[in-house]
């Protein structure tokens, strides 16, 4: 009988731990079934991978050649109107122009990927937000829920592979399929191999960092770096950073381009 | 109500069953060819894909998520309309309420089509279904939306019990074996081709399950129709409402309203509204229902559209004065598209013509209750697709990376399918009242007698009558 607790308050403690009891019951109840079909991002950093890919946009740097868009479209065979990485020419409001790329951001709290209703889209272990072609239905509801415009839908069938047995997966989502979405997916089928992504390695101007925030390094292809340095030193800010979708993708400013967008 | 009233509500209830006239079939046949027209614009969608439309990489939703909200808010009105009046016991719904509940099912099976419709993969719907992730607002859709669509078929089902029986009776069998269930069917007993009628009767039987009209049958219906009178209200809610956040609960500024859910309800209720008038105003010519469905009606439900057109224009006007108040630089940009923009005569269009107007024509007393009933109704029609156009397209065409605007054009593939699901509404409803009473039989007792003899059709109308 040591084990019953004395009663501490004015309540019955039976009844309170039977109320107690039925509310974590009812909480457990409710969360159970839930759990496994609750948003996948819960697991996101579950396991203890070997990168957390990220990538620097140093604007000084771009001179808005396109050849990251050009070299991405061939590495991924998309065609001309698929701009994974996509080249935006701005004027501020001083009337100086910049070019600014926009890959996609691949946001630790995404909105695609908590709209899609079958899944489709997820997050690998190493942070990159991937699109699942053969599960897509193309209900399109990712794209209105991107802040960034960074999702394509495949309107047509894509051109023909240059490997004609080429079979795609979320990883070389080569070819695409027609009536589902794709975008950038940093090209984890090159980094898994030691490559720079397609657009790291084309830029000509070397704008263009990919990194990994768990060893803390960048590199452009020519440098490399901490990438905590590049970000912190140069005050690289995140796009559209209020929304509070915590891009993977940071941009240095520098041709005087005004920093509150 | 006396004898020969209740007999001729039974005859211009019943009297359609089974039958075919020429109008009929030229209806159907113009109907049919529209649906089929769209049919075949989706089966050209299916073969070739979705670039045939309009949509592109900056609007990738346009008409077919516009039309899934639009009808399956018509829908909504139907329900609302027909339970609100046996909740509040109206006296005077009885010849309402199977025209409203019918029209909320033809319109809910055509609103449910679109979301498939506009799906890249739609031989993967079953996704989602197996892969169904919680957290998506598409799959909330997919659950109101059936759960309602059940809902919204047993809520037609349940009052159309008794009238089976009542309908199997007009087709019995000249030697009269079966004595009727009311004794004005006996009158209607008139002879229609012997397999049809046979045929018909066989299904008139089944689906009266055992009608007999004892007091506890009519108790268990009573029951029934009452806790359905009550879920429908808040499963048509749900319906509107998650729709509303397919949108608001996105992150583009224009869409992520806290007002969204209840303005989606308010729309689809006020076009649901005007969606019953212009039912209610057409089946009343064709069927010769004026003696039952009087200028009454029409005043009553204009009433409800009116409140209904208000608190839309409130909370419209609570949205864009907030917004516009604050200017935000992320929805300043379709503001300024809708008040003074591209999208300005379209918004206008839809705020004069589509909102002030017909609430004045309906609220206005004096002559003409029934034409200015359907005007208003047909403005209001109209305007709700408008406004959802205006919430959709812009939305989508307001550049997320703020320096390009999209475009959107639909084609003829869109307006077809549009234009087919459009005819598909008033198709199915004259098939179906052509083999279910179009006034509820059973409810009859409840009708007032009729009170106003100038809408009232001379009894010699009725060929074939009471006499």
């Amino acid at each position: 009988m040591t084990d019953r607790p004395e009663p501490i308050g004015p309540a019955d403690p039976s009844r309170r731990r039977l109320l107690g009891a039925a509310v974590a019951g009812g909480a457990g109840l409710v969360a159970v079934p839930l759990a496994p079909i609750a948003f996948p991002e819960a697991d996101a950093h579950a396991s203890d991978p070997a990168r957390q890919w990220a990538m620097v946009i140093d604007l000084r740097r771009c001179d808005g050649c396109k050849k990251c868009t050009d070299a991405c479209q061939e590495t991924h065979e998309l065609p001309k109107s698929f701009e994974w990485i996509k080249v935006f020419e701005v004027t501020d409001d001083q009337g100086r122009r910049y070019f600014m790329p926009r890959p996609c951001f691949q946001c630790e709290n995404a909105p695609c990927l908590r709209v899609c209703p079958v899944a489709a889209t997820f997050r690998d272990e190493e942070g990159v937000v991937l699109v699942d072609q053969d599960k897509c239905i193309g209900c399109r509801m990712c794209m209105a829920a991107c802040p960034y415009g960074a999702r394509y839908f495949n309107y047509t069938d894509p051109p023909k592979p240059t490997h004609p047995f080429q079979h795609a997966t979320p990883e070389f989502p080569v070819p695409q399929q027609k009536g589902t979405v794709g975008k950038c997916m940093f090209c984890v089928h090159r980094t898994e191999d030691g490559q720079l992504p397609a657009c790291v390695e084309a830029c000509g101007m070397k704008a263009l960092w990919i990194g990994d925030l768990v060893e803390d390094v960048a590199t452009n292809g020519d440098e490399t770096v901490r990438l905590s340095r590049l970000i912190k030193d140069n005050d690289a800010f995140r796009y559209k950073e209020e929304l509070g979708t915590q891009p993977r993708v940071w941009y240095i400013a520098g041709h005087g381009q005004d920093l509150d967008y | 109500m006396d004898a020969r009233t209740r007999a001729e509500y039974v005859e211009r209830a019943v009297w359609p069953i089974g039958r075919g006239d020429r109008n009929f079939w030229i209806a159907v046949v113009v109907l049919s060819a529209l649906v089929a027209a769209g049919v075949f614009a989706w089966i050209y969608q299916l073969s070739n894909g979705l670039w045939v439309t309009g949509l592109n990489q900056k609007v990738s939703w346009g008409f077919y998520i516009i039309n899934c909200v639009f009808f399956i808010g018509i829908s909504y009105g139907g329900a609302i309309t027909s339970a609100i009046l046996r909740l509040t016991n109206a006296k005077w719904r009885a010849p309402l309420t199977r025209i409203a509940e019918a029209t909320a099912v033809a319109a809910l099976l055509v609103g449910a089509v679109f979301p498939i419709v506009d799906l890249g993969r739609p031989d993967r719907f079953l996704n989602v279904f197996l892969y169904a992730q919680v957290g998506s607002p598409i799959v909330w859709d997919v659950v109101a939306i059936s759960t309602y669509a059940v809902a919204s078929l047993v809520f037609l089902y349940l009052p159309l019990i008794p009238d089976m029986a009542v309908a199997r009776d007009t087709l019995a069998p000249p030697p009269e074996t079966v004595r009727p269930l009311l004794p004005e069917v006996a009158i209607l007993r008139t002879p229609r081709s012997p397999v049809r009628a046979r045929v018909l009767r066989g299904i008139y039987d089944a689906l009266a399950l055992g009608w007999k009209g004892t007091p506890a049958q009519e108790r268990a219906l009573a029951r029934g129709i009452g806790i359905m009178a009550v879920l429908i209200i808040p499963l048509a809610v749900s319906v509107h409402s998650v729709l509303a956040w397919l949108f608001a609960v996105t992150v583009r500024a224009e869409w992520h309203s806290t007002i969204f859910a209840p303005l989606f309800v308010l729309g689809a209720m006020f076009s649901g509204v005007a969606a019953v008038i212009i039912v209610v105003a057409a089946m009343r010519k064709v069927y010769g229902l004026q003696r039952f469905i009087t200028a009454k009606h029409f005043r009553y439900l204009s009433y409800l559209l009116v409140a209904l057109g208000l608190a839309y224009v409130y909370f419209m006007v609570s949205e864009y004065l907030t917004e516009g108040y604050v200017f935000a630089e992320d929805t300043a940009p379709v503001l300024e598209s809708l008040f003074t923009g591209a999208y300005a005569p379209a918004f206008w269009s839809f705020s004069l013509g589509g909102l002030v107007l017909p609430i004045v024509l309906a609220a206005l007393p004096g002559r003409f209750p029934v034409a200015r009933a359907c005007v208003a109704s047909a403005l209001v029609i109209g305007g709700m697709w408008l406004k959802r156009f205006l919430i959709v397209v812009p939305g989508m065409a307001n550049p997320v990376m703020p320096w390009d605007w999209g475009r959107y054009q639909p084609t003829w593939v869109e307006i077809a399918i549009t234009t087919g699901a459009a005819a598909a509404i008033p198709l199915m409803l004259i098939v179906f009242f052509r083999f279910f009473p179009v006034m509820s039989v059973h409810e009859m007792e409840e009708v007032e007698a009729a009170s106003e003899p100038s809408h009232a059709v001379p009894a010699a109308a009725f060929a074939g009558g009471a006499e």
